[in-house]
């Protein structure tokens, strides 16, 4: 008897709980941003739905008394300091991430375990509470600048809280187990008679840790890069607490936008770009995945 | 000692004393031997008995706990991998994902800095000696199971080590590919002349392929010969069981000669054996093959009467299993004749070996 084959019909119907939690919780929100996106400002905050581009032009015009159009780089620079510290960050996580996690697929299994949950620890801890920590380590009183003019190194340093410096350490200090668990993985996943084959073969530790071992571990740093850069873009906390909201980062700017400044159309425009940005870079990446597949999969 | 000989008897590798204990546990006790320039050398043995230990020591991946390795007479001990002359094939290949055919095989070379033209050379013959060259591009992910054996071959010969080291290389083959790579193998020792060190648990690829073998059992050294040695004169009962198959016979030790002892056997005989550490008035065991006992049997031989309790169509040989009051006899028979017709169960027969046939083995 041959099966009947199965038409997806009322099947289909177990999918609905999925696709109601998306609409509810992604597809609306998203489509009321964009909607917002193109509306014009409220007097006092939010927005009347009277359809306009000016949002997007906003971010890159200031609108003249007159009407005319004049390039404002205020956002630019601001959308160009989001990705440098996001790739900075990126790239900190991936070097300091490559040791640690190596680091822990040396122990033994009960001690590789141990190390893998204190990675993980700090995620059950308030992330406000993490960065506002930070203060207390960076500022004027705080721990650093206390020990240096302690042991006399330092007189009267400026401080070091409300800098991009601070702003990249809370960065890589808060992103960098997403880094650290893929990177674990990919390692763990490396077959040990790889690196045996290659000392076999004449290659000595340096050579094998650059032409096998950090090869094959590629595919785990590309995935914690991605873990890293994305949710780095629309940092909130880090630059409001330990940049003091002086310098900004995408995330706050729309924050400011939706608070203070109550612009909500400018807010959702710049959300809008970031999201695209995003989705577009992910894509990309997903699209190199598939080709790289499609050429290696062939027999 | 003639030229051939001394030729012969150039040292490749030579283990002295050399054991191995992980934590309390002793995985090879003291072994010392000899493996030859331009030998084919298998490590024999059941999984546990310490053969891939060894073949690990060799390489450099474990250190022994005591004695030492020679290579070429100078000593290798404390060597990391990367500086022995030695290369492996590994069980599972451990061919580079990320490279593509040419790079393994060209990696060795590239860290010894061989120069490219002198490189390229070399794996572009080394891929034609393995019936690869059509292929140097793929990646190891697009090969079938013996296109890697191939190129995990091809990778450790093309930096010339002195010795080659193999790790049950042919475990994960399927039979068919199993019985040709068995020829590839020693056509390509022959033709590249490097001492080949051959660790298998499958006594027929040993007996196949070796100049000499090394039976290893429980951590030691039981026997070390040629395959026909370790076959015809095993020299106590865990060899003698574990390469093909044998019978064994409880015997007592009547009086012992230097080459030769007067046994009893079950079937209320005395016979003079050739025999390895017999002590006169002892028990001792016999063996002897299944095909080295006639069925039906021959004039001038020691014959035993019996009763045929099972019989096993093999397509090139019959086994028979022989009841012969109280001793169970394992005899196999050639099937010479087409349609030779079966012996059927129940049928009592008459079955003989020669008086030479049996051996002696310590009780």
């Amino acid at each position: 008897m041959k099966p009947r084959p199965k038409s997806p019909g009322w099947n289909v119907l177990g999918l609905l709980p999925a696709q109601l939690i998306m609409l509810l919780t992604l597809i609306i929100p998203v489509g009321i941003i964009v909607l917002v996106s193109f509306s014009t400002r409220g007097p006092y905050g939010g927005f009347d739905f009277v359809f306009t581009t000016a949002p997007y032009k906003q971010i890159l015009f200031n609108e003249g008394w007159t009407g005319e159009l004049e390039f404002n780089p205020q956002y630019l620079i601001v959308v160009g300091r989001t990705l440098v510290l996001s790739l900075v960050t990126t790239a900190i996580c991936t070097v300091l991430s490559f040791p640690v996690a190596y680091f822990i697929s040396l122990q033994r299994a009960s001690v590789k375990m141990m190390l893998i949950y204190l990675v993980t620890l700090p995620f059950w801890v308030s992330m406000i509470v993490r960065v506002y920590s930070w203060i207390i380590i960076l500022g004027n009183d705080g721990v650093i600048a206390k020990a240096l003019r302690a042991l006399g190194l330092v007189d009267n340093m400026g401080s070091l809280l409300f800098t991009d410096t601070a702003m990249l350490v809370g960065l890589v200090y808060s992103y960098i187990p997403l880094m650290i668990l893929p990177v674990f993985a990919s390692i763990e996943k490396l077959d040990s008679a790889l690196v045996e084959a290659s000392h076999d073969l004449y290659g000595s530790r340096l050579t094998t840790l650059r032409r096998v071992i950090l090869p094959l571990c590629k595919p785990g740093m590309m995935a914690g890069a991605i873990l890293v850069f994305v949710p780095c873009l629309g940092a909130v906390l880090e630059p409001t607490l330990l940049g003091g909201g002086k310098t900004m980062m995408m995330g706050n700017l729309i924050q400011l936008q939706f608070g203070a400044a109550r612009n909500w159309p400018l807010g959702a425009a710049i959300s809008i770009v970031l999201m695209s940005a995003v989705l577009i870079f992910l894509m990309w990446r997903g699209l190199q995945a598939v080709r790289r597949e499609g050429r290696e999969g062939d027999v | 000692m003639d030229m051939n000989c001394s030729l012969q008897q150039k040292k490749a590798v030579e283990i002295k004393g050399v054991s191995k204990a992980f934590g309390t546990y002793q995985a090879l006790k003291p072994v010392t031997f000899d493996i030859y320039e331009n030998e084919f050398f298998t490590l024999l043995g059941p999984s546990g008995c310490g053969k891939t230990t060894l073949l690990r020591m060799i390489a450099g991946f474990e250190q022994p706990s005591t004695g030492e390795i020679s290579l070429r007479g100078s000593n290798i001990q404390g060597q990391p991998p990367h500086r022995r002359r030695v290369n492996t094939v590994f069980q599972s290949y451990a061919l580079f994902p990320h490279m593509t055919l040419e790079q393994n095989v060209a990696f060795g070379l590239e860290n010894l800095g061989w120069a490219k033209d002198k490189r390229e050379a070399r794996v572009a013959d080394m891929l034609r000696l393995v019936h690869m060259d059509k292929l140097a591009a793929r990646k190891p992910q697009q090969l079938s199971g013996g296109q890697r054996q191939r190129i995990a071959l091809a990778r450790a010969l093309a930096p010339e080590p002195e010795v080659l080291l193999l790790d049950e290389p042919l475990s994960a083959l399927d039979l068919k590919l199993r019985q040709a790579m068995r020829d590839e193998l020693r056509t390509l020792q022959r033709q590249t002349g490097i001492t080949f060190v051959f660790v298998t648990h499958d006594q027929e690829e040993a007996l196949d392929m070796s100049d000499r073998i090394c039976v290893l059992g429980d951590g030691e050294i039981q026997q070390l010969g040629t395959p026909a040695d370790v076959y015809e004169e095993p020299s106590n009962r865990f060899v003698a069981d574990f390469i093909g198959e044998t019978n064994f016979l409880d015997a007592e030790v009547i009086s012992v000669d230097s080459e030769r002892a007067t046994v009893s056997i079950p079937f209320g005989m005395t016979l003079s054996v050739p025999h390895k550490g017999a002590v006169a008035g002892g028990k001792a065991v016999m063996s002897i093959r299944p095909e080295k006992i006639n069925l039906p049997s021959q004039d001038g031989q020691i014959s035993v009467d019996g009763t045929i309790v099972s019989a096993n169509y093999l397509g090139g040989y019959t086994h028979y299993v022989v009841e012969t009051g109280g001793t169970q006899l394992r005899v196999s028979k050639r099937n010479s004749v087409s349609r030779d017709r079966m012996l059927e169960i129940g049928r009592p027969i008459t079955v003989s070996f020669a008086a030479e046939s049996p051996r002696v083995l310590g009780a």
